[in-house]
């Protein structure tokens, strides 16, 4: 943590910065200064998609991505109410083809996540031209050993 | 042999956790022992006192003090014994304060610590033998190296007090970085035109022997007495026969074939050229890389206008040696290379600033020209790629500078300034423009620097926002720059014409192996060591060797000439005496038993080893055996650690005295 010494790069290439609540080097500055809740309490934590723009080209080589991963799980785990509630259940759908099958699979992604916020509309419009680029099999790749994969789940997940 | 041994208690730094009564009683009982007490402060004068009354009253022979660290007070504790008539090398330290009493805090162990380290000194000091310190000659002359605005001070303040001064250049002319620059900080005074007379003056002065296009090969000896090879590239033109008319540059039919490295590539150069028109000497250099005579034998043309015959073709490089008694190093810094994939490949680039791939994305330097009278823009602030006026400007600090990811860890001092300096040119060349400084912090410390920066912010509206670029990339013939206004909380983006960047300042190229030719350590970076930090600044570690400038660190104008003043009078106080006295701690090769190995010389690290033939009678050469030149050697016992036949013995240090102190442990 004390690594950071507010430079401000990593908000400055930050891809979906116009749309977060506070500067994703703001919310080092609040865990610095030991401003936990309002930390946690960000939008910015969920907004980051882990682009990793910031830890590329961070100065002091800070993995700014893997921390606000950070964040996210502590939020998670202190039950901080998760403003932007759509993104946290596309992540549990996300982590969730993971733990089936060992890699994503991007229909059973799509219907996971629709069926939580039951916004079955989203997006639907790209669809076919994802389709026509193969880039949504109806059927998924499963990885060889997926019994590997849950394993390290249970053991990562604990509390969760 | 009579030994005093006196126990210092630094105020409370040993007394608090040592008993110093108690261990010069016990010390009172060792063989050989003939005095022992303990006083609050030993290095005081009713301290040394104590200790030369003691010499007197007991007739003692040698004396052993438990104090401080001997790099404190050995020299004074010396200093006292020879007042009172004691050989100076039968005085002994026992280092109880950094290597006992700071280190622990139990009294009980760190008195029987405090005794232990007495009776290692007492059973050395027993065994050590009356040394004489070495006397050396001194050759009352000094080797600068570099021409910058630092070697110029230092060349000028020796040369003025006296003494002869050999000032090596690499390049063409004297004169460095400064001569590139516009406008000097906090002033804004012309750089040429100060710098220029000091140029002119080493050029004239009878003690200065100027020797540009040169560069060091090869250093030899020691402190007072160095012998150095001088390799002078081959200009293709006789300096003595050229008037400096400029006709071969004028006539000089390739045009645009070579960068201008003074204009920092932005201008080109034929292939005869000075590097700028006031340079000193004013004898230009046929570059062999474009010239078309190396290529193909034909073309000769300033052969043909020379009307001096001054054009030599099959001019070939010369060593020169010169003998002087001291070396100030200056050889200053150049800026690190911030393309993409960078030159120096120590460093990674800056691909995300585009630097290299857009013209208009330039350095500081670059800068500089396109803003000096002198410029290949003759002062007006134009764009290199299509010479418009840029209308709005952003300038990026930092840039190298404090930055782990590229290598850089270090502040590089300078760039606060010069860019506050920079956009104010700007804002008074171009009344209309608009000036953007993107910092992390604004390091102002300095006369008039703090004022000069909050002068750029309020009278000429620099607009300054604080927080690191994440990239620059080019729209619709503007440079986006994106960047977040930290003290703000928002993201900014300038649509700027120019970008500037403060890049950071490393050491010169070369500078690692001047430092390995010469002897004289240097950090990770490849800036040349001080000897001490604070109290030894422009000294390195090397006897005999200074240091000047930003070949040290990053460093201003001002600074470098502190220093270079600095380093010439320590020359100077140098050659105060004819003859230096030095230490006799050196080692010495017992020629009977030494088996010519050389391992000794291999492990040297001052290059003091040399091979001696041994002869018999009739004058036949019948073995080799290492010699260790005394003015060179500096004691540091390697050499006696590697000889395998134990035939080298430290002086001081011997192999009886450092066992005994082992056995008394």
């Amino acid at each position: 943590m004390s690594l950071c010494y507010q430079c401000g790069k990593c908000s400055a290439g930050c891809p979906v910065r116009y749309y977060m609540d506070i500067a994703p080097n703001k919310v080092v500055r609040l865990i610095q200064l030991g401003y936990y809740e309002e930390a946690l309490k960000s939008e910015t934590p969920w907004l980051c998609a882990g682009c990793l723009t910031c830890s590329v080209r961070c100065p002091k080589e800070f993995d700014l991505a893997k921390f606000m991963d950070a964040v996210r799980e502590i939020a998670i785990e202190k039950g901080v109410e998760v403003k932007q509630e759509n993104i946290l259940k596309f992540h549990k759908a996300f982590l969730d083809q993971i733990k089936n099958h060992g890699r994503s699979y991007e229909v059973g992604l799509v219907a996971e996540y629709k069926m939580k916020t039951l916004d079955l509309f989203q997006d639907v419009d790209s669809a076919p031209g994802m389709f026509l680029k193969g880039k949504l099999d109806l059927l998924p790749h499963n990885i060889k050993n997926r019994k590997e994969i849950k394993s390290i789940f249970k053991k990562t997940s604990g509390k969760k | 042999m009579k030994i005093g041994v006196f126990i210092c208690h630094c105020g409370e730094n040993i007394s608090s956790t040592v008993d110093c009564p108690r261990v010069a009683d016990v010390c009172r009982g060792y063989s050989g022992v003939e005095y022992s007490v303990d006083y609050k402060y030993m290095c005081s004068d009713p301290g040394q006192n104590l200790i030369k009354n003691a010499i007197h009253k007991y007739d003692l022979d040698a004396i052993v003090v438990g104090s401080c660290s001997p790099h404190m007070h050995e020299r004074t504790f010396r200093n006292a014994a020879v007042s009172a008539g004691i050989n100076p090398f039968m005085v002994e330290i026992a280092n109880l304060r950094e290597h006992c009493s700071w280190v622990h805090d139990d009294i009980e162990a760190s008195s029987r610590k405090a005794i232990e380290l007495m009776r290692m000194a007492i059973e050395k000091v027993k065994r050590d033998k009356p040394l004489t310190k070495i006397k050396v000659p001194v050759t009352k002359r000094v080797l600068v190296i570099g021409g910058g605005i630092a070697g110029i001070q230092a060349a000028l303040d020796t040369a003025n007090a006296g003494y002869e001064v050999v000032l090596v250049e690499k390049e063409p002319s004297i004169g460095g970085h400064m001569s590139q620059l516009s406008e000097t900080f906090p002033t804004l005074d012309c750089s040429q035109c100060i710098l220029t007379p000091r140029m002119v003056e080493v050029h004239q002065h009878p003690k200065i022997k100027l020797m540009t296009y040169s560069e060091v090969e090869r250093v030899e000896g020691f402190i007072g007495n160095f012998k150095v090879t001088i390799k002078k590239k081959a200009r293709h033109i006789n300096e003595d026969k050229c008037s400096g008319c400029g006709m071969c540059i004028t006539k000089c039919p390739i045009k645009k074939k070579a960068y201008n490295s003074f204009e920092e590539d932005l201008a080109f150069r034929p292939a005869v050229y000075v590097p700028f028109p006031q340079a000193i000497p004013n004898i230009p250099v046929i570059d062999e890389t474009v010239c078309t005579y190396y290529k193909t034998g034909k073309c000769g043309m300033c052969l043909k206008v020379c009307d001096r015959e001054a054009i030599d073709f099959a001019q070939k490089d010369t060593m020169h040696v010169a003998d002087v008694g001291a070396i100030i190093v200056a050889t200053g810094f150049k800026l690190y290379n911030i393309e993409k994939k960078s030159g120096d490949s120590k460093y990674k680039g800056y691909g995300e600033y585009g630097y290299g791939k857009y013209r208009d994305v330039i350095d500081g330097l670059q800068f500089e020209r396109i803003a000096s009278a002198s410029g290949p823009t003759s002062g007006e602030i134009k764009r290199p790629s299509d010479g418009r006026v840029p209308k709005k400007i952003a300038f990026i600090q930092c840039v190298g500078s404090r930055d782990d990811s590229k290598g850089i860890s270090y502040c590089s001092k300078i760039c606060c300034m010069y860019t506050a300096k920079q956009a104010m040119l700007y804002r008074h060349k171009v009344h209309d423009g608009e000036a953007y400084i993107f910092y992390m912090d604004i390091r102002a410390g300095g006369k008039m620097y703090e004022e000069f920066v909050r002068r750029a912010i309020e009278e000429d509206k620099v607009k300054y926002i604080r927080g690191r670029v994440s990239r620059i990339y080019e729209e619709d013939g503007k440079y986006i720059v994106k960047g977040e206004d930290t003290l703000a909380g928002m993201p900014v983006e300038i649509d700027a014409d120019m970008v500037v960047l403060a890049t950071a300042m490393i050491p010169q190229d070369g500078a690692e192996s001047l430092a390995r030719t010469i002897g004289i350590p240097y950090d990770k970076y490849g800036f040349f060591n001080e000897a001490h930090p604070k109290l030894r600044p422009v000294e390195s570690t090397t006897a005999g060797v200074f240091l000047a400038g930003a070949c040290q660190s990053p460093k201003d104008i001002p600074e470098s000439v502190s220093m270079a003043s600095a380093a010439a009078s320590k020359a100077i106080i140098l050659f105060a005496n004819d003859t230096l006295e030095r230490e006799p701690v050196v080692a010495k090769v017992n020629e009977d038993i030494c088996a010519g190995c050389f391992y000794c010389m291999k492990v040297c690290p001052y290059g003091a080893v040399e091979v001696k033939d041994v002869k018999d009678m009739n004058g036949i050469v019948y073995k080799e055996v290492a010699y260790i030149n005394q003015g060179v050697c500096q004691g540091c016992g390697t050499c006696t650690a590697t000889c395998l036949s134990k035939s080298i013995e430290l002086a001081g240090f011997n192999n009886e005295e450092i066992f005994a102190e082992i056995a008394a442990l």
